[in-house]
């Protein structure tokens, strides 16, 4: 992994209030880095300070490796680009929109024209060269906005939650887009949301922040499967986690103790004994009706408490004793189950979804996830 | 009514037969009256550009200042200006008391905070976002506020608007530092003012018609301009 930007005890603070405390952040050449959060966290202020559009109280950056001046950063201003979450059009075309970066460098002339007519034409919006920037709507002017930065041809590329404003279907198309795009220029690409599916769609890495500091930094599956601190695993969509113990770890094998006096086997050998948090998403638990045999390994028995329908998804709560089970299936596995409130059902956990989170990580419980 | 009539008469006279004296005075309005707009545009923009962006001590007193600038009675301007530029005052050195150039001065000052805290207004009513934006497709500190004054050319305009019809207007300071004086500083608000004491009240008609007229066609084709940018 080459370094392409590296910041070095980056501290923002507004009065007494420290918002932004990140020590060590590093970019590889070529990655898309996707740091998530939830609002407030300092996401977009981490992101102004990346590209030198703030000047933090304290830290530094390098870009390839040389300090970045923070009086003196348009020469590094000038090998990126940033798309914030309102498009931020002129009022001038949408040609000149997307020229605009090339314009403010001194490049004129049919150069220019060739790479402004691509990048709309790759984010489909060549059609609007001629429209005023203010007459686009969301979709179209996020689109000249993404256009306006590849034009640029940039090192690196900042985005700043670029679909928080915009509707589903032109989320969804955009995105695909964007990733099509990002794919075929292998452009380094630092992003900002607080959409878990988007850090799934485009991630090479994950970052989790929350409250000013970076809690786990990762691949998707790291942070996804295996969050550092329940808070993370909490923010990152691990509604399942219940308190258990841990019986024994050997052979590659954890076995653990539920509330309810279950014994559940876990992958993977975790250290430490005694309480642990038992971490799994909701997603990755299967439900079985009671006629089905046989059974897989970790097959529980419960209650339907609950069914919601959340659109192509079905949560369901599943009580077991004390413990309430936050299970997601597919609108058809749920139709085919012939399940009801009421009824009683099996959950299986396989036994490489579950995460445990031991030590001092498994003593911060107690914040539930609300459902749905 | 009868020298209502006459006036209009006359006046209408005056200004079919290109009469010279009211041509010259004519000139000579808009000669100080745009001068001194364009001055308080040179010096008043920056300014405006400043406290929009810049955080300083003191900023509030002096957003104050300029606000009530906006409102500055010219007497007051024109007592000031004249004080400062009489034969034995502090610049009175330059020989400019009873000159064209005194009243530019003068008007100019009128002008100035108008044009300060409209441009300031315009500036702080953007998206601060978009100055992040600008810096991020790789603007110099200099680009980007030349493209944010861009983006408020509209309320820039108005500024300017506001600004001369203010000075072109005036006759309080331009009476006090220009002295009136044929030939020389004689211009449509004061000359209106010493026909009407001498009760040549149709002369005086004719050249309220004219400023009127003047005011009414510089306000229009900056309208249009506005307008026009509008549509861009």
């Amino acid at each position: 992994m080459t370094p392409i930007l590296r910041a070095q005890d980056i501290r923002v603070t507004y009065r007494d209030h420290t918002l932004l405390d990140v020590p060590d952040l590093t970019l590889a050449e070529g990655e898309v880095f996707v740091t998530i959060g939830p609002n407030g966290a300092g996401k977009s202020t981490l992101l102004r300070v990346l590209a030198a559009l703030q000047r933090p109280k304290r830290g530094w950056l390098y870009f390839r490796g040389n300090r970045i001046p923070w009086r003196r950063a348009l020469s590094y201003r000038r090998r990126i680009a940033v798309v914030l979450q309102d498009p931020l059009l002129l009022s001038m075309s949408v040609y000149r929109n997307v020229a605009l970066g090339l314009y403010l460098r001194g490049r004129w002339g049919a150069p220019v024209r060739k790479r402004v007519m691509h990048w709309l034409d790759q984010f489909h919006v060549a059609h609007l060269a001629h429209r005023p920037g203010h007459s686009l709507s969301g979709g179209e002017a996020q689109r000249v906005a993404l256009a306006r930065a590849f034009a640029l041809e940039p090192d690196i590329l900042f985005l700043d939650e670029p679909f928080a404003g915009l509707d589903m279907p032109t989320h969804l198309e955009i995105l695909a887009d964007l990733r099509r795009v990002l794919r075929e220029t292998g452009c380094t690409t630092f992003l900002v949301t607080h959409d878990r599916d988007e850090a799934l769609a485009l991630a090479d890495r994950v970052a989790v922040m929350l409250e000013g500091s970076i809690k786990q930094v990762g691949t998707v599956d790291d942070v996804f499967l295996h969050p550092v601190s329940e808070e993370v695993a909490a923010f990152v969509g691990v509604e399942n986690r219940i308190p258990a113990h841990i019986v024994s770890a050997r052979g590659g094998r954890t076995h653990v103790l539920l509330p309810g006096g279950e014994r559940v086997e876990v992958l993977g050998e975790f250290d430490g004994t005694g309480d642990c948090l038992f971490c799994v998403r909701p997603e990755e638990i299967r439900l079985h009706p009671m006629s089905s045999a046989p059974l897989p390994p970790n097959s529980l028995r419960g209650r339907v408490v609950q069914s919601i329908s959340l659109g192509t998804q079905v949560r369901v709560i599943v009580a077991m004793g004390e413990t309430l089970w936050r299970v997601e299936v597919s609108r058809s596995t749920w139709r085919h189950l012939h399940l009801k409130e009421g009824d009683d059902v099996y959950i299986t956990i396989p036994p490489q979804s579950i995460h445990l989170l031991t030590g001092s990580a498994a003593v911060t419980q107690g914040k539930d996830t609300p459902y749905p | 009514m009868e020298t209502i009539w006459a006036g209009i008469r006359e006046a209408t006279q005056l200004l079919l037969h290109r009469d010279p004296y009211v041509l010259e005075i004519t000139a000579l309005t808009l000669r100080v009256s745009g001068t001194a707009t364009l001055v308080a545009l040179v010096l008043g923009v920056p300014i405006g550009v400043a406290l929009a962006f810049l955080d300083f001590p003191g900023k509030s007193i002096i957003v104050a200042a300029v606000n009530t600038g906006m409102g500055l009675p010219p007497v007051v301007v024109g007592l000031v200006v004249a004080l400062m530029l009489w034969r034995s005052g502090p610049l009175g050195w330059l020989g400019l008391i009873y000159t064209p150039t005194a009243m530019v001065i003068a008007q100019a000052l009128i002008a100035w905070p108008l044009v300060t805290g409209l441009s300031m207004a315009a500036l702080q009513q953007l998206d601060p976002r978009l100055r992040w934006q600008l810096l991020g497709i790789g603007a110099s500190s200099w680009q980007m506020v030349l493209l944010l004054l861009w983006e408020t050319r509209l309320l820039l305009v108005a500024a300017i608007i506001a600004a001369f019809g203010a000075v072109i207007s005036e006759v309080g300071a331009s009476m006090m530092v220009g002295g009136n004086v044929a030939h020389h500083t004689r211009v449509l608000t004061t000359a209106t003012v010493l026909e009407t004491s001498k009760g040549n009240f149709a002369l005086a008609m004719a050249l309220s018609t004219i400023l009127l007229l003047l005011a009414y066609l510089v306000t229009f084709a900056l309208t249009s301009l506005q307008q026009r940018a509008r549509r861009l």
